[in-house]
């Protein structure tokens, strides 16, 4: 058996790409308007929670300022996005990718089990415990799949004036439109957060091998 | 400093990447694709009537602020503002059988809905407030719209940056029981800023779709020959025409 099944590989790259334009037009719809509030209103700097900082050309698409283009983009990335990530969770409950790899086990969420985690990856050792994944990466892979991503369609709808009607007991649940954009804002970053060790654990534990098992699927084994 | 100057040759590479694909002609038509999607699903996923959100009073925002025009300087809008607007006529004209002229008393008279209701501009702020007018349906079922007509188009007195404003909805919108002609807000008529002393209220989308210092509402069957042909003021800017998104 590969290390990486084909729907896990396409999904991977695609999504990246996907996710790459999503963060980079978003950044330009922050620009539009840099500041956040709580609750269902708020459109000025003193009823704001946090004042973004105004996001460089350079991290941004389109390479200039331009809110139409931005939004543009934006939902056009959102149907890819949201199918792959829909597809993703089909197949890997179908090939038992989530629950074999992913899903973890009560022991090994005891104090004593996270510590000796955390002190293996602070010694750079990431092959440790039976599994294809450590408990660590167990924990925000699953994060990832179960929270992050899928919260960043639902936040994103409820921001959407057009799903008003079908969706307002989620605007509500959310705690309103624009704690709704906080949130998306929130995931989106946490997302980058994610991306930012994501790539520096690849780094760190052989980046040639780690990049060429995720395009070829790896080593095949009796697993 | 040197991780930095690689990221940004990477972004500018992936961005420059994004624009090509935007300049060809299948890139442009994939992205205004990616807008009547988001229309179609959203259709699909509720009745064509129904509802946006509607809050308590309790939840009106302390001030509804003004974007765009706030207060126009063109034409003899001044004047009629020192008049109290006491000559203004809403046209109601193109295709329909009966044009109409109206003046503010006609409207007040007509059946009224008040709705409290959240505005979300493009640029990402919401502000909520009650607002009070008759139903663009009544007005449009009196002129009697013509079987041709597939659009509603909303004439504005400002003028911004050396254009008319404009905007447009399809019938589905037009007909929508919360498209109303708003007169009033929280009570009061309409502060300058928000659009007196008519402005459109159009609910399930984005703020630039609800047309201040109305003038005229002209039913049509195609947008093309209007302003850029876009179909409004910011949509012959780049914005999108379905602005549910």
């Amino acid at each position: 058996m590969k290390r990486h099944s084909i729907s896990t590989r396409i999904w991977h790259w695609i999504n990246l790409a996907f996710v790459v334009i999503l963060f980079m037009s978003g950044l330009t719809i922050s620009n539009a308007h840099r500041y956040l509030y709580w609750g269902d209103w708020g459109f000025e700097a003193e009823q704001a929670w946090l004042a973004v900082p105004r996001f460089p050309d350079w991290m941004t698409i389109p390479g200039y300022y331009s809110l139409a283009v931005a939004r543009d983009w934006h939902v056009l990335a959102a149907w890819p996005f949201a199918l792959g990530l829909l597809f993703m969770w089909a197949a890997m409950l179908a090939n038992r990718h989530f629950r074999r790899d992913i899903a973890t086990h009560r022991r090994e969420w005891r104090p004593a089990h996270i510590w000796r985690d955390i002190k293996a990856h602070l010694r750079l050792d990431f092959d440790h415990g039976p599994g294809k994944y450590n408990f660590l990466q167990k924990l925000s892979y699953g994060l990832v799949f179960g929270v992050l991503l899928p919260m960043m369609i639902v936040t994103g709808m409820a921001i959407s004036p057009g799903m008003g009607p079908s969706f307002g007991w989620m605007i509500d649940l959310l705690g309103g439109r624009q704690s709704a954009r906080s949130l998306h804002f929130l995931f989106a970053f946490s997302i980058a957060g994610f991306f930012i060790v994501h790539v520096a654990l690849v780094v760190l534990s052989g980046p040639i091998l780690q990049i060429r098992d995720m395009i070829t699927g790896g080593r095949t084994d009796a697993a | 400093m040197q991780r930095r100057g690689f990221l940004a040759m990477v972004g500018a590479a992936f961005v420059a990447g994004c624009n090509k694909v935007a300049e060809t002609k299948a890139g442009a038509n994939l992205l205004s694709a990616a807008e009547r999607w988001h229309m179609g699903a959203q259709r699909l996923l509720r009745d064509r009537s129904a509802l946006a959100p509607e809050y308590p009073r309790s939840k009106i925002s302390p001030f509804f602020r003004g974007n765009g025009s706030t207060d126009p300087q063109n034409g003899d809008y001044q004047a009629q503002a020192a008049a109290g607007f006491a000559d203004w006529r809403l046209e109601v004209r193109g295709l329909v059988d009966n044009p109409l002229s109206l003046t503010l008393d006609n409207i007040r008279r007509l059946p009224q809905r008040t709705q409290v209701t959240r505005h979300d501009c493009v640029e990402g702020w919401s502000a909520i407030g009650e607002w009070t007018g008759p139903q663009l349906g009544t007005i449009l079922d009196t002129a009697g719209l013509r079987e041709d007509a597939k659009f509603v188009v909303f004439r504005c007195a400002d003028n911004l940056n050396g254009s008319d404003y404009y905007e447009s909805v399809d019938l589905v919108d037009a007909f929508h029981p919360q498209t109303i002609i708003a007169h009033s807000l929280n009570g009061e008529p309409l502060p300058i800023r928000n659009g007196a002393p008519l402005r459109m209220r159009i609910e399930r989308q984005l703020g630039y779709k609800h047309a201040k210092y109305l003038t005229a509402i002209e039913a049509v069957a195609s947008l093309d020959d209007i302003g850029r042909g876009q179909g409004g003021y910011w949509e012959d800017r780049g914005y999108q025409w379905y602005a549910g998104i």
